[in-house]
């Protein structure tokens, strides 16, 4: 049996220990064979010195083996860890006892094993499904020893308010069980069969191996039957001691996830979350049950180990630019002095100001008149019943909310409400698509759901998590299709009682307060968490950038601004549009929207733009008029063209045009103007004519201008394979890298994603932005890209932005998009265009177009191999205007192979 | 130095040994027919013929070998006998007479199996693998070659992945005929990504590796332009250099493919000597990406390929405007066999 073909599996680790039995299964003496893999031995014989030890235990129906990456890690002498995954008895290669081990007899059986081989030193447990439990159990038994604890996919206890999952009440169905686990084989099919991508025929057989034959399967029935499902269970009580230990646990914990389990889902992680509330946790998002099989968790884990654990070796060199509080680069922003003002202080000045009875927030109707507006006094008011009525329905600082309202009125009362509560706020927009915003919204496992109706809908039918409110009273029958505890309405009338004296402005300035969600642009969308003084700092960036104050009067045709409006003190109007799709804005809808309050300001995205400009010819004199008002525009999410731009001016023409770059984790970092536009434009063409007089780094990119108030910028400069693996930023003109951004409104981290946090802010007091770009003489910041989208040609790593500007100056392309083919470091450059008209399918360009694309990107400095046409770009949801130039990739891989073009 | 070069009657021997004559070095010939070298000297005969071999490699210090039969049909036997045991022969030839440098003109086919090639280096020739007779025996040879590497008797493959210019029968020609006479396809629209070497070039990166033995020895290196094209664009541009009408239609490369295995056994059988309208090999070359990683060759020979693709194709423009204004006419003769060297 032992030494068996296991793929990945060095024989050496694989031992059998005998252990006397103390669990109240076996008769006292009892003798108990166990098998491990243990890479202890193998540690000696290398002269390694661990720095403590890993104990692995498995769930059901897998065994040590699923713990094989971790024992190779082990056993590398750049971060020596002794390692032992057991096989649990009656599981894997160990023991058939023939008796029935319930949780109690499994924690114990557990202690006498690590008793009988003398375990000492320091223990992390690693834990996966009902091995989890087990592994906890012994942690909380061996405190003297234990310095951290890895879960992964496992539950301690049945959340409140819902059932077991029907995967698991199957196994149990009395009429099933004993088949579906002992009998047959298939609850360990079922269970393989939980990979993403499926395990190679090899591993399978290895996962199967100790489990031919039903004799060799009781222990899996037996796991199954062991499930408390109720209190009334024999292992309840257990369970229940597992799971309140666990709040008294205070060493790292580290939290590896697969949330596609139809098992073990994201409502387990929020519990464990909540007991163990410093965990560093990692979602892999499109990972399942078998995580370690889906995705290198090794890694992780060591990087964890060496940052957070330390073991023996704490000053090992792993850690040292990992470790918080670590020397920070010279050139990274200081944190601001801690005068912290909360994001609702200037609402609560005008309320109580001379202004108080003025308009504060207003909502347009189609029809151009107002729909809703409130004043100073009253938006403060309904705040602050708001504030009442959701702490009366349970709404607790550090609960997570999810806003599902589209942005006006009742949007910004129950944020700012939420806000002042402490509650965290959940903000993924509809631009996400179905998928994408329930893939985030059950990822951020929100406590309460505030939806409209067409929100709370979807919720049922998606099964998105939290408890239920609408904005509206509904009627009763509605209320309990879609689950509805309360509505806005409601709440705010019983808080209405409670006076605005019961909210006191307590709130922890570095506690989180928000949950914002990428566009998903580049992968799915990541939650990037806000603290409550991250927040007010973006609020006071955007104040000093662009001097809007009390006093100002902004339409919001793009929701991330809009919600600053009160927060900085400005009157905001919600123009009538579908803000998920900001291609609806209307030039008529935008100057009611204006003429109604006067607007100095306007917020809107470049395809809101671009849709304004499409339909102004339907505007009134006086619509016209209202937009002469505009001092200030604000356009930004994605590029924004300067020709595009010139338009806006026309119907602007008062207005200062302003294009800041951010991203939803630093917003903004960097402003620029219609003339600075054209400025930079100048210089980089004249570079182009006469390098020798030009300003040294103009050109090659989207100019995005200087740093915001408050904020640095940097580059780290990439390397010849397209990464940038350099520790040193620099802002010398002409240096491509990757774009760091430090400032006080910068994100605290991303949201259950350890790891990705981890190589964001790598480089300590910097976000690493994954754009690419360079400085200009003039210190201006330049994009080139993304990093992840860098081409590495043979002798030339390539961005793509300013070749594609290169060709779509040419008149018969609309959009271009610049992505390699072929092995890192010798791949050739391909260019796929969408063509003006656009071609009626994808292909090669014909050889004029592709003659044409080539030469352009020639004076770019870029050789292109292929030209590709589609008929339409692939583009991202929200702003219908970044390039997936990954897709392009993969696509145009197969199109050059030789493959049928299809579409990208 | 006195440099043998076989095959120079074909496109790439001339201008191999031209470049050596200019370069200073005592250059001799050996093929069946006059190579039209000026300032070599020739020695006509077949690599199957001992006695020959014997009298052309007498006093050379380097051989660069690139005499082959290079067909798309013909009988197993022909190419056995020509690529494997002239190859074989000449390696004993020239080891008897104590010539120190050999390089082997092999072709980057001998490892391909008819899969897509994305930016691969060269791969270990496998003539179990590779596709088609010719591809076959030159793998063999370049097995041959590689294993006779030894102190004081080096060896260097080069794969120069299809060669063309002005005067090429092989490609150019081939292609030119066809599409004036509206019989060649684009596979799959023409998508497939290739690597191709302008003849000068593909010349320089053989000579260099003459002179770069004692880094090259022992290995092989595919050359190419280094600019790989959709090769539906490279046959348009080869086809407006020659001034006929580029091709327009498409069909499955699936569908060729086997096509073509199926018309190549037929034509054999039938010991047809003309052009089949389409083969396995043309087909798989048409339809598939293959193009190379070029950077370690480079550093290898130390060469960089001086003409581009653009440059090429306006040289050869040139090449067509100058000689014969008669069209398609001069497209019509098809050398089936030949052993002159080429590299498709």
């Amino acid at each position: 049996m032992v030494g068996a073909d296991w793929p990945g599996v060095d024989p050496e680790w694989s031992r059998e220990v005998e252990v006397v039995s103390t669990s109240g299964a076996d008769a006292p003496g009892t003798v108990r064979r166990w098998h491990l893999l243990d890479n202890g031995a193998q540690l000696s014989r290398l002269g390694l010195t661990p720095a403590g030890t890993l104990l692995c235990v498995h769930g059901n129906p897998t065994w040590s083996y699923l713990w094989r990456t971790l024992l190779a890690a082990g056993s590398d002498p750049a971060h020596p860890w002794r390692v032992v995954a057991v096989d649990q008895l009656d599981m894997g290669y160990s023991e058939r006892t023939g008796t029935f081990r319930r949780l109690a007899d499994r924690i114990n059986d557990l202690g006498d094993l690590t008793d009988a081989f003398g375990l000492d030193g320091n223990v992390v447990t690693v834990g996966h499904d009902w091995g989890g439990v087990i592994s906890l159990g012994w942690a909380l038994a061996h405190p003297q020893q234990l310095i951290g604890v890895v879960l992964t996919n496992t539950a301690v206890h049945q959340p409140a308010g819902s059932g077991i999952p029907p995967a698991l009440r199957l196994a149990l169905h009395p009429a099933l069980h004993t088949w579906g686990t002992t009998t047959s084989d298939a609850f360990l099919r079922v269970t393989h069969s939980l990979a993403h991508p499926p395990l190679p025929a090899d591993v399978r057989n290895a996962y199967m191996a100790p489990y031919r034959g039903a004799d060799h399967r009781a222990g899996v029935g037996n796991f199954v039957a062991d499930i408390p499902v109720d209190a009334s269970h024999p292992s309840f009580s257990t369970l229940t001691s597992v799971a309140e230990g666990l709040r008294g646990l205070k060493v790292p914990a580290l939290m590896l996830w697969g949330p596609r389990d139809p098992i073990f889902s994201d409502r387990y992680l929020k519990d464990l979350i909540g007991r163990l509330p410093h965990a560093d946790v990692h979602r892999f998002e499109g990972a399942g049950h078998l995580v370690a099989e889906d995705r290198n968790i090794t890694a992780p884990v060591f990087q964890w180990l060496a940052a957070d654990v330390g073991g023996s070796q704490s000053d090992s060199p792993g850690a040292e630019h990992l470790t918080p509080g670590s020397q920070a680069l010279a050139d990274a922003a200081e944190p601001e002095p801690a005068t912290f003002r909360p994001l609702w202080d200037q609402l609560g000045e005008q309320a109580s100001g001379p202004a108080g009875g003025e308009t504060a927030v207003a909502e347009m109707a189609p029809d151009g008149t107002l729909a809703r507006s409130l004043s100073w006094q009253q938006l403060d008011r309904n705040i602050l019943d708001l504030t009442a009525g959701l702490k009366e329905a349970g709404v607790r600082s550090g609960s997570r909310v999810s806003l599902m309202v589209p942005p006006g009125v009742d949007l910004t009362v129950a944020l700012y409400a939420c806000l002042r509560l402490g509650a965290v706020v959940v903000v993924a927009d509809a631009g996400l698509g179905t998928k994408g915003l329930s893939r985030a919204v059950k990822g951020a496992t929100p406590d309460f759901l505030i939806g409209i109706d067409k929100a709370l809908a979807a919720a049922s039918v998606l099964g998105w998590p939290g408890r239920r409110i609408s904005v509206c009273d509904l009627p009763a029958a509605r209320s309990r299709m879609l689950g509805v505890e309360a509505s806005l309405e409601a709440l705010a009338r019983s808080g209405t009682g409670h006076g605005s004296g019961q909210v006191a402005d307590t709130v922890d300035p570095d506690a989180a307060a928000a949950v914002l969600f990428t566009s998903g642009s580049t992968g799915p969308a990541k939650g990037v968490l806000y603290t409550h003084r991250q927040l007010a700092a973006m609020r006071d960036t955007v104040a000093a950038t662009f001097g809007i104050r009390p006093g100002s009067r902004l339409v919001a045709g793009f929701a991330p601004f809009a919600l600053l409006g009160p927060a900085l003190g400005a009157v905001s109007v919600t123009p009538a549009m579908d803000v998920t799709a900001p291609r609806t804005l209307t030039a008529g809808a935008l100057a009611d929207a204006a003429a109604a309050i006067d607007a100095t300001v306007v917020f809107a995205s470049p395809a809101a733009l671009r849709n304004v400009l499409a339909t102004r010819d339907g505007l009134s004199a006086a619509g016209r008029k209202a937009l002469e008002g505009v001092e200030l525009l604000l356009s930004a999410g994605a590029p924004v063209p300067e020709p595009l731009l010139a338009e806006v001016q026309r119907l602007l023409p008062r207005a200062s045009l302003h294009t800041p770059y951010g991203m939803t984790e630093a917003l903004p970092v960097t402003d620029i103007s219609l003339e600075q536009i054209q400025a930079a434009d100048a210089d980089a063409a004249a570079g182009a004519e006469n390098p020798a007089g030009a300003v040294a780094g103009a050109g090659n990119g989207v100019c995005v201008g200087l740093p915001v108030h408050g904020a640095r910028v940097a580059i780290v400069p990439l390397a010849a394979d397209g990464t940038a693996p350099g520790s040193h930023p620099v802002t010398e003109p002409g240096v491509t890298g990757e774009i760091l951004v430090s400032a006080p409104h910068v994100k605290e981290a991303y949201d259950r994603l350890w790891l990705t946090q981890q190589e964001s802010a790598g480089l300590p007091g910097w976000h690493r932005t994954g754009d690419v770009g360079h400085f200009d003489a003039a210190g201006r910041l330049w994009v080139e890209g993304r990093l992840a989208h860098v081409v590495t040609a043979p002798g030339a790593v390539v961005t793509p932005v300013g070749a594609e500007q290169a060709i779509e100056r040419l008149d018969s392309v609309r959009l271009a998009a610049i992505t390699g083919v072929g092995p890192a470091g010798t791949q050739a450059v391909v260019a796929v265009v969408e063509t003006l008209p656009p071609a009626r399918k994808a292909g090669p360009a014909a050889p004029q177009l592709a003659g044409d694309v080539r030469r352009a990107a020639r004076e770019a400095g870029v050789q292109v191999s292929a030209v590709l046409e589609v008929p339409a770009q692939p583009t991202d949801i929200r702003h219908n205007a970044k390039i997936d130039r990954t897709r392009l990739s993969r696509w145009a891989s197969r199109v050059l192979a030789g493959g049928r073009p299809g579409k990208p | 130095m006195r440099v043998l070069v076989t095959g120079a009657s074909g496109l790439l021997g001339g201008e191999v040994a031209r470049l050596l004559v200019r370069q200073g070095h005592d250059v001799a010939t050996f093929q069946r027919r006059p190579s039209g070298v000026d300032g070599a000297t020739d020695f006509c005969g077949s690599v199957t013929d001992e006695e020959a071999l014997r009298g052309a490699v007498e006093g050379a210090e380097g051989i660069i070998h690139l005499a082959a039969k290079v067909s798309f049909t013909g009988r197993a036997a022909e190419f056995d006998e020509v690529n494997v045991e002239g190859t074989r022969r000449l390696l004993q030839a020239a080891r008897a007479a104590g010539v120190q440098d050999v390089v082997f003109v092999s072709s980057p086919s001998v490892a391909n199996s008819g899969a897509a090639i994305a930016g691969l280096g060269a791969e270990p020739a496998d003539p179990k693998r590779a596709h088609g007779d010719y591809s076959r025996t030159k793998a063999e040879a370049e097995l041959l070659a590689l294993a006779a590497d030894a102190p004081g008797f080096q060896v260097a493959v080069v794969r120069p992945h299809i060669v063309w210019g002005p005067g090429d029968t092989q490609l150019v020609e081939r292609v030119l005929a066809r599409a004036s006479r509206r019989r060649l396809p684009l596979l799959d629209a023409g998508a497939a990504l290739i690597d191709t070497t302008y003849v000068d070039n593909a010349a320089a990166a053989i000579v260099a590796a003459l002179h770069r033995m004692e880094h090259v020895h022992g290995r092989a290196v595919v050359v190419s332009n280094g600019e790989p094209r959709p090769v539906g664009e490279l046959l348009a541009g080869i086809c407006a250099a020659g001034g006929v009408p580029a091709p327009s239609w498409s069909v499955p490369g699936a569908v060729a493919r086997a096509a073509g295995a199926v018309v190549e056994k037929l034509w054999t059988r039938a010991g047809r000597q003309e052009e089949p309208p389409m083969t396995r090999f043309l087909a798989e070359q048409l339809s598939n990406a293959h193009w190379f990683d070029q950077r370690e060759t480079r550093e290898l020979l130390n060469w960089t390929p001086a003409v581009s693709i653009d440059e090429g194709l306006a040289r050869l423009a040139d090449h067509y405007r100058s000689h014969s204004g008669a069209g398609a006419r001069v497209y019509n003769r098809l050398p089936m066999s030949s052993n002159g060297a080429s590299n498709i």
